[in-house]
């Protein structure tokens, strides 16, 4: 490792292994609860039931994983970009250290049940506070680091990365806003519709800026790096970016579309939803015409189908989107497997695909040497991509078929279903799903031991530099 | 020019906060000032210590994560689950808990829709009552007192009102009374939109004893029916069809009052002028199950009821304290 970044990469590796355990953990609680949907003895204690179990599946892979890999990759984008240590090396690390701890205490308590009830926003206030001090030791870092820069320009990833810092601390403290009870218990400070009304504002923003605006840094740093190929338009880019980031805050309200939510709200929230097609588009149309430019490297460079996948998926969701938000749409997936479906196409299509080729990218990158092995990274990514790609079309045609059955009605103009007729309709799907995620999860440890071996042979090849080239 | 932005991270940051604060004001700080995100309905009542202990278990439990608490003004929600869902019904929601994903059905109007030891059955072993059902056991909450300390500090915090006595009281309660005294009060501020006007108490079986329907009306009876009032009609959770009573009084009615107290419910009871049990609970089935359906219905239960009258006493009587566990 380069002397001048080697206790800051040191971290930024922390922060990558980190991800990984927590990844396993959450997928591992994500396969459990996909079985218990459909075999309910397996909710084998009160810790371990389907209700309590959801919520820390979200949390763990939302937040051990989604922040872990977003502060680690962000840091070494940081330094890359600003051409410079970070401003505040022990701050990372401390950091590092209180995200573990922070989302080990999430999962203790999630399991116990103490929960805020709000999506992407359970954990209780004690917990709260914890992030919102992370939050100011990475802005205070990432911040610090540009300021003190030793590169005139901001490249785009930077631009993502600040927008990300800013827009996740406004949305993270206002919806968290509560009144304490208990040492873990609290009620939200609003309530009722406007309850609901923050919290999807917020719902919606930080699966944008935390699954959305820090991925495409790393998609826009990473993919013309590991390709050699640079970005076809940086106007493109800036457009797209002023959009996104001024575009998403009106939207989270299509997630209540025909709710008691006023309907000035609604509609306003879906006419921004529809829009929000473009800048989204402007990162994919630029994704593909820089892949234009040479598509041999799809074949050559095993990195490239991983980021092409990755943004063909995030333009896909943002298709489904937008269209989701329409009324008559809306009417018939919402509540439905539809939407899990929708979700973990982002989840195990966009996020998953950029963020481990960023990690196959910048491991071997710090230590100076190659992957442990382009064929293992190969299988995983045939295994990601299979078992994705089952988990949301079983997800996609099971809601739409359980929305089209609510509404069936008979020609005496009754309902033709009861409501378990609906349900157990949905059980061979959610078999089926099982074993996508099951596959997803093969594949996602074909690249944890990729990743692993990559490390050992890098401080194997370290420990030979610095200590007598003795090693047998 | 603009480009200048880009290598100056002050001016770049205070951008993109004006642009992510401009959406958040606008829709979600701005309505926060307006009377229509805060309404109540008049007959909304705040939660009691029991009901609210409920609530704090329906969120550590994660319930809202299979099951939703808003109806949406379609047609076939409305029929499926009552009347759609007011703003001003949750004004003492902290936090709303509308869910997204519907794994289990609607509860917004499920308070008073079934009586409480059919919740208690249900929460204890849902798949004892709804073979297929995928809702986990919750029987240990049987076992969980309430802490009255704790649902004190809780009613303070929100500001809630209540008695000494009623905090005393929950000292001699579990977590299972309190769990369903929540769900049994869902939805409790909206008129239920059911009821037994324009049903006609005198109307007479067009079906009368037909094989026929009473064959039909067994099957509906078996599928929609017999968890609650026993495969044999003996009863179980609901009254016995063949026991010489109905809704309480002694004396079978008439085929005008059977089709109403299925098709409107436990509110057909005003109307039919019989007492039934205290706490109702009979669901109304007149959205789900067509007439016809329901004259066949009644075509069974009198075929039960004469199959009882001419049987000799002594026999298939097992059914009866096991209701419809099948
Ligand atoms: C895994 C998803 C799941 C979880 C978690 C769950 N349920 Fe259910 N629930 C269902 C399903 C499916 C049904 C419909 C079948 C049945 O009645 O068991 C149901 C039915 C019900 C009903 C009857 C509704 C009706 O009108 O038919 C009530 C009441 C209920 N659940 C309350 C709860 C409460 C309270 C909790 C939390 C302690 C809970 N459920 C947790 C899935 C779930
Ligand atoms: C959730 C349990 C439940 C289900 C399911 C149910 N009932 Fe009931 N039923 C009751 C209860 C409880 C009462 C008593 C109501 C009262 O007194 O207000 C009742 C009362 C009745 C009565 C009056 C009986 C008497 O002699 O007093 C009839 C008739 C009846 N139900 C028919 C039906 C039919 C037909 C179905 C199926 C379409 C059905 N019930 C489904 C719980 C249920
Ligand atoms: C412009 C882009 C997007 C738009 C407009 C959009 C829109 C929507 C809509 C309308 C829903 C609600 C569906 C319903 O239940 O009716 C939804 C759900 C969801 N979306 Fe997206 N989506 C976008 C991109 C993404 C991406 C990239 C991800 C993640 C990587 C994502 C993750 C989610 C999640 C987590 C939910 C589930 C919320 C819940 O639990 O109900 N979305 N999205």
């Amino acid at each position: 490792m380069n002397e001048e970044y080697r206790y800051d990469y040191k971290t930024v590796e922390g922060y990558i292994l980190s991800a990984i355990v927590w990844a396993v953990v959450g997928l591992v609680v994500g396969l459990l609860i996909s079985v218990q949907i459909f075999a309910p003895s397996l909710n084998f204690a009160p810790w371990a039931s389907f209700g309590r179990l959801r919520t820390v599946h979200t949390n763990i892979l939302g937040f051990g994983l989604g922040i872990g890999a977003v502060f680690g990759l962000s840091f070494y984008i940081v330094m890359r970009l600003t051409r410079r240590p970070l401003l505040f090396p022990k701050l990372a690390r401390l950091q590092l250290w209180l995200f573990n701890v922070g989302i080990f205490l999430a999962l203790v308590t999630l399991a116990m049940g103490y929960t805020q009830s709000l999506e992407y926003a359970e954990m209780e206030w004690p917990l709260d506070i914890a992030i919102v001090i992370l939050w100011v030791m990475f802005a205070v870092n990432v911040i610090g680091t540009i300021l003190a820069r030793r590169e005139e320009q901001m490249y785009i990833s930077l631009w993502y990365i600040i927008a990300t810092v800013v827009a996740i601390a406004v949305l993270y403290i206002v919806n968290n806003l509560a009144i304490p009870v208990g040492p873990l218990k609290s009620y939200h400070l609003f309530a009722g519709v406007n309850s609901a009304n923050v919290e999807w504002w917020y719902g919606h923003n930080v699966v944008g800026f935390l699954f959305t605006t820090p991925i495409l840094a790393m998609f826009y740093y990473f993919f013309p790096k590991s390709t050699g190929l640079p970005i076809y338009s940086h106007r493109l880019s800036i457009v797209a970016f002023w959009s996104l980031v001024f575009g998403y805050l009106w939207t989270g309200a299509h997630h209540l579309v025909y709710s008691p939510l006023p309907d000035w709200i609604q509609t306003l929230g879906i006419v921004f939803t529809l829009f929000l097609i473009a800048p989204s588009w402007g990162s994919v149309v630029n994704g593909y015409a820089t892949i234009g430019e040479d598509w041999g490297k799809m074949k050559t460079n095993y990195l490239a189908k991983f980021f092409i996948l990755g943004i063909t998926f995030y333009g896909l969701q943002t298709v489904q989107g937008p269209t989701q938000g329409l009324r008559v749409v809306s009417q018939l997936i919402h509540f439905t497997d539809w939407v899990p479906g929708h979700v973990h196409m982002g989840t195990m299509g966009w996020v998953a695909l950029t963020v481990t080729a960023s990690v196959y990218y910048v491991i071997p990158k710090m230590y100076g040497t190659e992957i442990y092995s382009v064929k293992l990274a190969n299988v995983h990514f045939w295994l990601v991509l299979v078992g994705q790609l089952i988990f949301s079309a079983t997800g996609w045609i099971t809601g739409i078929q359980q929305g089209a059955m609510w509404k069936a009605l008979t020609p005496e103009g009754t309902l033709k279903y009861t409501f378990m007729e609906t349900l157990v309709k949905n059980y061979p799907y959610w078999h089926l799903r099982s074993l996508g995620g099951a596959i997803f999860i093969v594949g996602m440890v074909v690249f944890v031991l990729n990743v692993l071996l990559t490390i050992q042979k890098g401080r194997a090849l370290e420990a030979g530099k610095f200590t007598a080239p003795a090693a047998a | 020019m603009a480009g200048k932005i880009y290598s100056r991270p002050i001016l770049f940051t205070l951008m993109v906060t004006a642009a992510v604060l401009a959406g958040s004001i606008v829709m979600m700080a701005y309505p926060m000032l307006r009377p229509d995100m805060h309404p109540k309905l008049e007959k909304l009542r705040p939660f009691t210590p029991l009901q609210l202990a409920g609530r704090d278990i329906y969120q550590r439990e994660g319930c809202v994560n299979c099951h939703t608490q808003t109806v949406r003004p379609l047609r076939t929600e409305v029929m499926r689950y009552g009347d759609y869902s007011k703003a001003g019904e949750f004004f003492y929601d902290r936090p709303f808990l509308w869910g997204s994903k519907r794994t289990g059905p609607d509860l917004a109007r499920e308070g008073g829709k079934r009586p409480d030891s059919w919740h208690a059955a249900h929460f204890e072993n849902a798949q004892a009552i709804v073979p297929r059902s995928n809702m986990p056991p919750y029987g240990w909450l049987k076992k969980e007192k309430l802490d009255p300390v704790s649902v004190k500090a809780h009613m303070d915090g929100l500001g809630m009102p209540y008695t000494p006595q009623q905090i005393a009281e929950l000292a001699s309660k579990t977590e299972m009374d309190a769990l369903i005294a929540y769900v049994q009060q869902l939805g409790h501020a909206v008129e239920k939109p059911r009821s037994a006007g324009g049903l006609d108490l005198a109307a007479v079986n067009p079906f009368s004893s037909s094989p026929q329907a009473i064959a039909a009306g067994a099957a509906i009876y078996i599928a929609n029916c017999a968890v609650c009032h026993g495969n044999e009609a003996h009863g179980g959770i609901g009254p016995s069809f063949v026991d010489k009573k109905f809704l309480g009084e002694p004396g079978y009615g008439t085929d005008g009052e059977y089709f109403a107290i299925i098709s409107a419910g436990s509110d057909a009871k005003k109307a039919i002028g019989r007492p039934g049990l205290p706490d109702g609970g009979m669901e109304a089935f007149g959205t789900q199950i067509p007439p016809d359906g329901i004259w066949r219905l009644v075509s069974f239960i009198r075929a039960q009821q004469h199959h009882e009258a001419t049987e000799p006493a002594g026999v298939e009587k097992r059914e009866h304290e096991t209701g419809g566990k099948h």
